[in-house]
């Protein structure tokens, strides 16, 4: 089974490499961005095919490492 | 003092808080590899060197928070054992949960590797009693992710309790946004937990510890744990 956990910033959380990107965006010409804001994608093969099973691992996952919730939310999806 | 220093993979100035503390000391630090379970018997102060552990890899500090010996920081730091985190050895500790908040990019995305001003806040700490408080210290600063940030909350908690032991400021002792360097909420350098046993800061005391580097100033946070560990005993 494979699963995508992505992590973003909190909202309010000041994104530094987001701003350097955005600025970036605008020096090559690309118009219409207002803002930027950097995140991680991780994809993910289970073993086992159990749904709920495997939410709740990636959940296990997300909570102790991929994510630090004091600066960042995840989302998690089965794909 | 019988000081542990914890070694994780990418960890590269754990040498020179070796060399700091035996000089101030006078005794050997133990070298404590991060699968280890446990801290030695006596130990009375753990350090966190700076480094890179795990490349940075994830976040900085994020996989070393996790390794097996900080189940025995915690234990030990639960206890009231003294914690010291330097550098990276603040952001593990940050990332670890034993002390709040996050270091994020510099403000300015660049790496900073230059001396610094930090003017002390206060002096009767285990981490600052080697200072008088006020007092202006130049110490070198080398890193990437050095922005301290917490939720308004935590910052103002810090405050009230007078948690920030190290501040950003000229040379002068004046802290203002000029004197930022990495853009840290009110110029934090270096924090202390709520029971005041465990300091996270940025810059770099074991590398102000000797003539030969030009500046001594680094001695005073190492000769004030001596003093309070012996006072202690």
């Amino acid at each position: 089974m494979k699963a995508r956990v992505t992590v973003t910033l909190k909202t309010g959380i000041l994104d530094p490499q987001g701003k350097a990107i955005e600025g970036a965006l605008k020096s090559l010409g690309v118009d219409g961005v207002a803002s930027v804001r950097q995140g991680k994608v991780f994809d993910i093969e289970l073993a086992g095919g159990d749904k709920t099973k495997a939410e709740a691992v990636l959940k296990e996952a997300a909570d102790k490492l991929l994510a630090n919730t004091v600066i960042e939310n995840y989302r998690v999806e089965i794909v | 003092m019988k000081a542990a220093i914890l070694v994780f993979p990418g960890i590269n100035r754990e040498r020179d808080m070796a060399r700091a503390l035996r000089l101030i000391s006078g005794s050997e630090p133990a070298m404590v590899w991060h699968a280890e379970t446990s801290l030695p018997a006596g130990t009375d102060l753990v350090v966190v060197p700076g480094g890179f552990s795990y490349g940075d890899y994830l976040r900085c500090g994020a996989i070393a928070a996790r390794a097996p010996v900080m189940d025995a920081v915690r234990d030990y730091a639960a206890r009231g054992g003294l914690v010291l985190g330097v550098c990276n050895g603040f952001q593990i500790l940050c990332e670890s949960g034993l002390l709040p908040g996050v270091l994020m990019r510099n403000a300015r995305l660049k790496f900073i590797c230059h001396d610094v001003h930090l003017r002390v806040e206060r002096s009767d700490t285990p981490f600052t009693r080697g200072y008088n408080a006020g007092q202006v210290i130049r110490v070198p600063v080398a890193h990437g992710e050095g922005n301290y940030e917490a939720d308004e909350e935590t910052i103002k908690r810090l405050e009230g309790e007078g948690r920030v032991l190290y501040r950003y400021c000229s040379a002068e002792g004046v802290v203002d946004e000029a004197h930022n360097i990495n853009g840290a909420a009110h110029s934090i350098a270096g924090i202390v937990n709520d029971k005041g046993n465990v300091l996270g800061m940025m810059p770099h005391p074991e590398n102000h510890v000797e003539d030969i580097m030009g500046c001594t100033d680094g001695r005073g946070l190492f000769a004030g744990l001596v003093q309070h560990l012996e006072k202690a005993a």
